[in-house]
């Protein structure tokens, strides 16, 4: 049984390995090995490889990972498997502090931090908390109750963001409105470093806390009584998820249905522990994600699709499958 | 010879914004124990099991196990002590029973620490104890009403408390059922001198079963007493605001109660 999981786990681990190594060699002209591992490096092909694919890549799978990963948590601690960032509300939360920055914010980043990510993070932050709360204040908690509010929150939050595209300037506003389709367009290695201490940080407090999040997949009053102090483990819990979104929307834009996605589909194969559950999430984000942005990158090249779009395509039939019971009927949340 | 209460509630109040549930509830129970706490609907009794638990921690008043107050017991010092089974209905859970009961184990265990030999001994004795072992590798949501409540049983006798407080363990169960669930816990409080609270509408096994009954109305402590002085047409009626006929077990002898319009 174990067995079995640790098999799926490997077999993702080294697909994640093959798919970032390969990845950055595909684009509007196939990399040749020999310009890479090119001493000079000064060739035309190794420049775009080293300063454009290879930190594009990277992004893409800590984003991917990260996104899939505060989808996980959000299922645990709402006990249902239409819990995600974009579903809640936290995405568009992130985007209006990430918008709002742009808008208003100074150029400068904070204590080295950049702003748009922090602003980002205190959208994400203030979203789940609302939905949090309008879900928990309704007796029973369900499933649709979490879904309206999660609709609520995002339609606010969306409103906001159209009106400081309504306020802003002509470039500001096609910036803003091209950022929030979601798209993963970076230059160096600057954006992987902004990325990955958020999703550092996240990843850390959640692998620290996966036997609480057990305990939560069997609802709170259980989880309180076997020994789990619930409010703080929450607030550690929406806290590190806030942050990774945060972190993901201020460098891509809200990117949508990677975070429903994966852990799902994960849960199918390695079951509901966290143990196997968490491992498997993270890479199989991670390369969801960097496949479906080469796909973006290169499919109608020279253009780019934005990746968002491309999520969204796969993850809206999806969505409709959880709802109509395609995960009931597989045993599983 | 004093013997001091496991739990001691003491002018005790709590309510949920501006409803007022529980009410100067004064009531102490002793170690191996077997209490049963009746009343009507909405008498609070679920909401006292939860504060006994510590799932609610705001209330008036004051509540000691072994002397010193709940809130200075830290989640897991207190889940050491006492386990939890809630009612039946908390939702789909998607592990395996086994899986479950082991969970069970939680405070025992500390961050990133596995799940040791002794751990998985202590799941399996509950799982036999609770004759559950055959569902081990069993979805819980595979089982019946029953079997699953017979799974949560043994997941909260895991966690290794002597204390287990229960939330209407047989409703929705058929008589075989409930009556198994009945000697399982009956079994336990003799044998193995766990103490037990169990919350439950049905009168005669309240009175047949345990060693004390408190009946809640109102949110406050209508009767306090031996099953036998519950036992009283005029008792029953002030409690549940209904007649009651009274009648002789005609096996053991006891009194025992149906609801009447006489």
């Amino acid at each position: 049984m174990n067995q079995k999981k640790n098999t799926v786990i490997l077999v993702l681990f080294f697909s994640a390995l093959l798919v970032i190594a390969v990845a950055p060699l595909i684009g509007m002209k196939l990399t040749p090995l020999g310009a890479v591992f090119d001493p000079a490096g000064a060739g035309i092909e190794g420049e775009i490889f080293w300063k454009l694919r290879v930190p594009r890549v990277a992004v893409s799978f800590l984003a991917g990972a990260a996104l899939a990963i505060s989808g996980m948590v959000f299922q645990a601690i709402f006990r249902n498997s239409l819990a995600t960032p974009f579903t809640l509300g936290v995405s568009s939360g992130a985007a209006l502090g990430a918008a709002a920055y742009i808008r208003f914010g100074l150029p400068a980043a904070v204590f080295g931090i950049p702003g748009t990510s922090v602003s980002a993070f205190g959208g994400a932050l203030i979203s789940i908390l609302l939905v949090y709360g309008i879900t928990r204040a309704r007796k029973g908690f369900s499933t649709a109750t979490m879904l309206l509010a999660g609709v609520a929150v995002s339609f606010f939050f969306s409103s906001l963001n159209l009106f400081i595209q309504y306020i802003s300037d002509f470039t500001q506003t096609f910036r803003i409105i091209r950022w929030l389709m979601g798209g993963i367009e970076v230059a160096g290695f600057d954006s992987i470093w902004r990325l990955l201490p958020f999703v550092a940080i996240g990843t850390a407090f959640v692998v620290y806390l996966t036997n609480e999040l057990n305990q939560f997949t069997t609802g709170e009053e259980i989880a309180a009584s076997r020994g789990v102090n619930v409010v703080r483990v929450r607030r550690i819990l929406f806290f590190a998820a806030s942050l990774m979104v945060g972190g993901v929307v201020a460098v891509a834009g809200p990117i949508g249905f990677v975070g429903m996605m994966s852990p799902h589909i994960c849960r199918i194969f390695v079951g509901p522990d966290h143990r196997y559950l968490t491992p498997a999430t993270i890479l199989f984000g991670g390369i969801f994600l960097t496949l479906s942005d080469t796909l973006a990158r290169t499919v109608i090249a020279p253009a780019e699709i934005p990746v968002g779009v491309i999520t969204a395509l796969l993850g809206g039939p999806f969505f409709i499958w959880l709802l109509l019971g395609g995960a009931t009927e597989k045993g599983i949340l | 010879m004093k013997t001091t209460a496991l739990f001691s509630v003491q002018d005790y109040s709590f309510s949920i914004g501006r409803a007022q549930i529980l009410q100067d509830l004064n009531f102490d129970v002793t170690a191996g124990e077997y209490l049963s706490i009746i009343g009507p609907n909405g008498a609070g009794k679920t909401t006292l099991l939860k504060c006994l638990v510590g799932i609610y921690s705001e209330g008036d008043g004051k509540i000691t196990l072994n002397g010193k107050p709940l809130e200075a017991f830290s989640r897991k010092e207190l889940a050491i002590q006492i386990s939890y089974v809630p009612q039946a209905e908390t939702g789909p859970v998607a592990f395996t029973a086994g899986e479950f009961v082991l969970m069970g184990r939680y405070p025992h265990l500390s961050p990133f620490s596995s799940i040791k030999e002794n751990d998985r001994e202590e799941a399996i004795e509950a799982m036999r104890v609770t004759g559950t072992l055959e569902f081990v590798d069993r979805h819980l949501e595979t089982l019946s009403g029953g079997e699953r409540q017979k799974v949560f049983i043994a997941a909260a006798l895991a966690q290794g408390a002597q204390t287990l407080l229960l939330d209407e363990p047989t409703t929705f169960l058929d008589p075989r059922h409930a009556d198994d669930i009945m000697s399982t816990l009956s079994r336990l409080n003799e044998e193995s001198g766990v103490t037990i609270i169990s919350v439950t509408h049905d009168i005669n096994i309240a009175a047949l079963e345990c060693d004390r009954v408190l009946a809640l109305k109102d949110g406050k402590v209508a009767f306090w007493g031996s099953p036998g002085e519950i036992m009283d047409r005029k008792v029953l009626k002030n409690i549940f605001e209904r007649n009651f006929i009274m009648a002789d077990h005609p096996v053991t002898g006891k009194p025992y109660v149906v609801p009447g319009r006489a």
